[in-house]
């Protein structure tokens, strides 16, 4: 089962499942970037709170889709974290998680809307004068 | 999954322990044996963030039995004495070995496009940590023990 992706406004959420396999985990990253490509959104909001592991290749998927997010021209948020799997990423070592956080989706959802702003909307967009 | 006590004869009286093996065939396994590990650990009173280590090194070690050696086995041994609480995590396998575990051990390690982070993190998350590789079998041991 693929994990559902909502949209809100020019924004997509979505929220992991604790119980998420490494096929899900690409496919979320698959219809992720076709929404943004699809020019259905500006942003992703990844909404972590059920997730109990964020494993290496979990932080590698996600920093990844972000990194292709943010090439595309748009912005991807990670939020919800817990304090356990935190703490656990900063003791794994290294930055396990390149990628814009957030405490809560709806924190997400501002980061989102704050950074688009901040640069005048979508790459893509022609300003209207 | 299997769960059964461990006799040993010498120590009976003192120590119980117990075992759960989970083979390691394809991607919901890593689920399976990341939840026994949590529920392991929480039967015998480790806390939250001691749940969570141990729930990521069986993660890094099983997802590397199916990349690498492709099947294998975790086995989630809980100890409790009078003294101390202790988890051991065996994960084995009978794949084609680590070819040179100094560098496996090594951060930025990776002979399958990771970020060879795995086996540094297990060292880092867990209190001892040994790895017994030859071709034909590797079997890696990780253990965190807590004063009761
Ligand atoms: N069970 C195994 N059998 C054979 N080789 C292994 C096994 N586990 C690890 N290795 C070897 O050790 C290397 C380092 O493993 P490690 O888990 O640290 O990194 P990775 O799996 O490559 O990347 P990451 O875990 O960060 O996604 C692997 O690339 C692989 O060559
Ligand atoms: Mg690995």
């Amino acid at each position: 089962m693929r994990v559902p992706i909502l949209r809100l406004g020019r924004v997509l959420l979505t929220s992991l499942p604790s119980d998420l396999t490494d096929q899900q985990v690409m496919d979320l990253q698959i219809d992720a970037l076709a929404l943004i490509q699809a020019g259905k959104a500006d942003g992703l909001v990844i909404d972590i709170t059920a997730a109990d592991v964020v494993d290496s290749y979990m932080a590698r998927m996600l920093s990844e889709t972000a990194k292709m997010v943010t090439i595309m021209g748009g912005i991807a948020v990670l939020a919800g974290m817990r304090p356990a799997v935190a703490l656990t990423l900063v003791e794994m070592g290294q930055n396990m998680i390149h990628m814009e956080t957030a405490f809560d989706l709806e924190g997400g959802v501002a980061k989102v809307a704050r950074l688009v702003a901040s640069r005048g909307g979508r790459h893509d967009e022609v300003p209207t004068v | 999954m299997t769960k059964s006590p461990r006799s040993d004869p010498l120590d009976a009286v003192t120590r119980d322990e117990t075992v759960c093996v989970i083979p390691i065939r394809v991607q919901e396994d890593i689920l399976r044996a990341r939840q026994s590990s949590r529920g392991a650990a929480a039967a015998i009173g480790f806390g939250t963030v001691d749940q969570t280590r141990l729930a990521t090194v069986v993660s890094e070690l099983a997802r590397n039995i199916l990349t690498y050696a492709g099947t294998g086995e975790c086995r989630v041994v809980s100890r409790l004495t009078p003294v101390e609480r202790s988890i051991v995590i065996e994960m084995e396998d009978s794949g084609p070995g680590i070819d040179d575990i100094a560098d496996a051990m090594m951060p930025g390690y990776s002979t399958g496009g990771g970020l060879g982070l795995g086996l540094p993190a297990v060292h880092k998350l867990m209190d001892h940590m040994s790895v017994e590789t030859r071709p034909g079998r590797t079997l890696i041991q990780a253990s965190m023990a807590r004063r009761r």
